[in-house]
């Protein structure tokens, strides 16, 4: 019986033109190939890209060396170096970020409690050189600096889920 | 804690702590009870070295018939008595003592240094709810400056009043307390000063909160990075536990290790902040050897070899006599044994870690190490000690605290000394006398022992005969004689005194004549290590006679060598007559130098450097006045391209062909002379007969102790220690009548002579030191261009 329906399903070529089939009603569909770079695909605002040290609207840099987010680090991606600043607050003097190592996991964000660290939306870029991945502090803050609206605005969005 | 031996049936009880029965000693309180048995009962105020106070009230258990939750800590247990440390009544007062506590605590754990080892963060995890009910305002304190050691952010305070009763006592000082009542309490100083007490570091430690914390590790790093190794305190001869936390293989802060044996669970502040030194800018990077009056960095094999053959040179051309070897006494064990290997395959006994002592005579009758003669817990279970020539608060700051403990306890303690130190517990009879006094002094306790001049040795029998005891030294006689347990102790200003063999003479003519034990506190970590590894002139590791002894620290001085080999030594400081010294080193032709860091005086008279790891950096063993070795292991790499100590002694054997050198690991080492040491024998603390000539001046008797923060290298890099007021209040000391005779005023700068030395230096008025005296503390940059510690000295006005 097997046999016999095998036979026929080959000689009327029905696997092919199923197959034909498919081709055929997405011909049709409407496509959803973006052309990148010209075009780009929708982003959520809880897109975990680049990552960013924010400031106050003041200008103060928010990070205060709590080193929470170099504790969680899964991959052990974050260096921080800190000391008391002139002024008496607590600061880093380094904080380095291996974007080699570092997964996107976000947990640095989840775990900083004064919305310093943060991943944006950009995922647009390259190494050229060794020891470029090395994100230091004032690389952090000029990209916090560059993209606070949008980094505030995501937030926002995001904040009554958090 | 259940069916203990010691307790007595008549004064044991029977509770139920969570339906577990004990047996425990009638008066003990219900946390004793529970920490004994594992019950973990949460606590703020209790802690088990201080009295109770019972104001955090976070202890509160449930106890069957009481109306309310008791503190546990307070409350003593009775026969019968159940106990419930974790039903609803007791769980519920312990959450809502913590939602109080937690009210005006500021929740800045982020920026706090605590975080991560804060007691009040542990238990605010099981105890506080998860969302705050309180929506007034939240107090704020100011924070006070209490010191370069002690960083305060007093808004976090919970007012548990541990530093209080700490330092009340523990330290001895009511330094800190609390002024205001509830919210209005706050914590300070009084008036706005530094702390004083050597052991104020330990405050640090009993604040549950963030309130009180280290100031040089401030910020620097999160307790959850930290590396914690065991290691052994490099300072006094206490030896005291400690923890070093290293981050990245760099040593970040010093913790005390718990020992009851030794150090209970205090630390005093210099054996805590002394690592700061450790990286100081003067720490050698790499070997140099000096070409044609400049310093230039080299390779080892490079040094090595020109430390060899320059050494060889002299040895040849001059004759092996013409070396002289000066060991620091806070090297390890291990570094001391193969240094005075070194030496005697040169061929030369002229090696010393005595470096401190002037008075060498009675060497030979010396015990196999100066050592306490008790263990030190038995110190403050004695009835009586008399103290000639210390201060230990200062010297052996843990010492220190167990004879108070002592004192407090009822025993007399007195002193023989040449200042009138301050000691924070009461005093049952002192002498200050000036330092040429002090021999007098205790002919005159000897002469109240009946008898006792036929018995003493020859040399002391002449001045015990002359001594017309006064009414002090008959009352310390008569203290020593009724005691139980009595203890003559010999300090650092015993040691270093210019005629420190009539002293031992004559404190052990007293020790023997009442009973009591002969002990000595000794200077540094290691001095009784030296002592068992040989680094002395006229014995060999383990006490091992010579025939032809070598010259002592002072002669290698008096009498100029040719070359010098220094283990860690920075002669101006570290040797009695600093100045002279370094004359003696920078007129040699060949000076090796080992050591971590190499000073400015050291860079102009050394020709080779040999960069050697600090105590954090190599393994080796530390022998406290106990006798107790302990050893311990490197605890962060080895800096820049230094190596340990012991290996580049080892290799420097090597390269000079001689035997002996082929240990493989500091065990080896220790264990070997565990042995030697342990099968030596006919020694004791055999009377000294034996009295140096002093020359007696016509100046001011100079008074040349250690300060605490100048004791060794590593201390006296350390910055923070050096802003305290124990080192920042170094100056010239004399008391109003002796300064209006030599007509000089407080404050005044003065020109101080000794011998052809001259240094100037601050004066001010000090009631504690005796007339016809002049108080200059050694090892201080004010006064290193100065002779020996103990003289005669001139002074002039500017």
């Amino acid at each position: 019986m097997d046999r016999l329906s095998n036979f026929l399903k080959s000689l009327t070529l029905s696997e092919l033109r199923k197959g034909l089939g498919v081709t055929g009603r997405h011909l049709f569909r409407r496509k959803i190939t973006v052309q990148y770079p010209e075009e780009k695909t929708p982003q959520s605002n809880r897109f975990r890209g680049l990552h960013a040290l924010r400031r106050y609207p003041n200008g103060e840099e928010r990070c205060i060396a709590c080193k929470l987010c170099e504790a969680v680090c899964p991959a052990l991606a974050i260096t921080i170096e800190a000391e008391e600043r002139d002024d008496g607050t607590r600061r880093t003097t380094r904080y380095d970020i291996d974007l080699f190592k570092c997964i996107y996991c976000g947990f640095c964000e989840e775990s900083c409690p004064v919305d310093s660290i943060v991943e944006t939306r950009i995922y647009e870029y390259a190494f050229e050189e060794r020891g470029e991945n090395i994100m230091t502090k004032e690389m952090l803050l000029a990209v916090g600096d560059k993209y606070e609206e949008q980094i505030a605005r995501d937030r926002m969005q995001d904040a009554a889920y958090r | 804690m259940s069916a203990h031996p010691e307790i007595p049936p008549e004064e044991a009880v029977t509770v139920h702590v969570d339906g577990r029965e004990f047996r425990v000693r009638k008066g003990a309180m219900i946390i004793e009870v529970t920490d004994a048995a594992g019950i973990s009962v949460p606590r703020f105020c209790y802690h088990e070295k201080l009295s109770v106070a019972a104001n955090c009230r976070m202890c509160m258990v449930e106890v069957e018939n009481a109306p309310k939750p008791l503190p546990a800590c307070a409350t003593p247990v009775a026969d019968g008595m159940k106990v419930y440390t974790r039903s609803d009544v007791a769980q519920g007062a312990q959450k809502a003592v913590m939602e109080f506590l937690l009210i005006n605590h500021p929740l800045d754990c982020p920026i706090c240094d605590q975080g991560g080892e804060c007691e009040l963060q542990d238990l605010a995890l099981g105890y506080g709810r998860d969302v705050s009910r309180f929506t007034e305002k939240k107090r704020v304190v100011k924070d006070k400056y209490i010191g370069p050691l002690i960083a305060t952010d007093m808004t976090r305070c919970i007012h548990c009043t541990r530093c209080i009763r700490m330092l009340s006592e523990v330290a001895g000082k009511m330094e800190l307390g609390a002024t205001g009542r509830g919210e209005n309490m706050e914590i300070g100083t009084y008036i706005e000063q530094s702390l004083e007490s050597e052991l104020s570091g330990n405050v640090i430690d009993v604040c549950p909160v963030g309130a009180l914390t280290s100031r040089p590790f401030r910020f620097k790093a999160r307790a959850w990075e930290l590396n914690q190794h065991a290691s052994i305190a490099p300072h006094d001869s206490i030896g005291s536990n400690i923890y070093v936390h290293t981050r990245r293989g760099r040593v970040m802060r010093v913790v005390p290790r718990e020992n009851e044996e030794i150090n209970e669970v205090w630390l005093s502040d210099r054996d805590r902040f002394s690592y700061e030194g450790l990286y100081s800018d003067d720490r050698l990077t790499a070997p140099m050897v000096k070409v044609e009056g400049r310093w230039e960095e080299t390779d080892w094999d490079t040094a090595l070899r020109a430390a060899v053959d320059g050494l060889r040179s002299i040895a040849d051309k001059s004759g092996a006599d013409q070396l002289g070897m000066l060991v620091s006494p806070t090297a390890t064990l291990e570094e001391m044994f193969l240094a005075q290997a070194i030496a005697r395959g040169l061929g030369t006994h002229s090696v010393d870690h005595r470096l401190r002592r002037s008075d060498p005579c009675d060497q030979d009758s010396a015990p196999l190490a100066p050592l306490l003669g008790m263990p030190l817990e038995q110190l403050e279970a004695i009835n009586a000690a008399l103290v000639v020539g210390a201060n230990p608060r200062k010297e052996q700051p843990i010492a220190g605290h167990r004879l108070r403990k002592a004192a407090l306890a009822g025993a007399s303690i007195m002193f023989v000394n040449p200042v009138d130190y301050e000691f924070l517990f009461p005093v049952h009879a002192r002498a200050v006398v000036p330092p040429s006094q002090m021999p007098q002094v205790l002919a005159g306790i000897c002469a109240c022992f009946p008898g006792v001049g036929s018995k003493a040795p020859e040399a002391v029998r002449s001045l015990i005969a002359g001594a017309r005891p006064d009414a002090d030294q008959q009352a310390m006689a008569n203290a020593l004689k009724e005691a139980d347990a009595a203890t003559v102790l010999l300090g650092n200003t015993a040691a270093a005194h210019p005629q420190a063999s009539l002293i031992r003479a004559l404190a052990g003519v007293i020790a023997e004549a009442s009973g009591a034990v002969l002990g000595f506190l000794p200077e540094c970590v290691n001095s009784v290590g030296g002592w068992l590894a040989g680094t002395v002139p006229h014995r060999g590791p383990a006490g091992e006679l010579v025939a032809t002894p070598g010259m002592d620290a002072r002669m290698m001085c008096a009498q100029p060598r040719k070359g010098y080999v220094l283990f860690n030594v920075e002669p101006e400081y570290d040797c009695n007559d600093g100045a002279g010294t370094l004359r003696a080193i920078a007129g040699a032709d060949f000076v090796v130098s080992l050591g971590p860091w190499a000073g400015a005086s050291i860079k102009a008279s050394a020709d080779v450097l040999l960069p050697i790891g600090a105590f954090t950096e190599t393994s080796g063993t530390f022998v406290n006045a106990e006798g107790r070795w302990q050893s311990f292991t490197a605890v962060a790499p080895a800096y820049a391209d230094s190596r340990p100590g012991w290996k580049v002694l080892r290799v420097l054997g090597n390269l000079l062909q001689l035997d002996g050198f082929e240990y493989t690991s500091t065990e080896e080492i220790r264990d070997d002379l565990r042995r030697r040491v342990d099968a030596a024998s006919g020694f004791s603390a055999a009377v000294a007969n034996c009295v140096a000539d002093v020359a007696k001046g016509n100046g001011l008797e100079r008074i040349g102790d250690v300060p605490i923060h100048a004791a060794d290298a590593l201390v006296r890099r350390a910055a923070s220690l050096q802003q305290t007021p124990d080192a920042t209040g170094i100056a010239a000391r004399m008391c109003a009548a002796q300064a209006e005779k030599s007509g000089v005023g407080d404050g005044t700068t003065i020109k101080v002579l000794q011998d052809d030395h001259v240094a100037r230096i601050a004066l001010a008025i000090d009631e504690r030191v005796p007339e016809g005296c002049i108080w200059l503390p050694s090892a201080t940059r004010a006064t290193a261009e100065l002779g020996p510690y103990f003289g005669s000295v001139t002074i002039e006005k500017i």
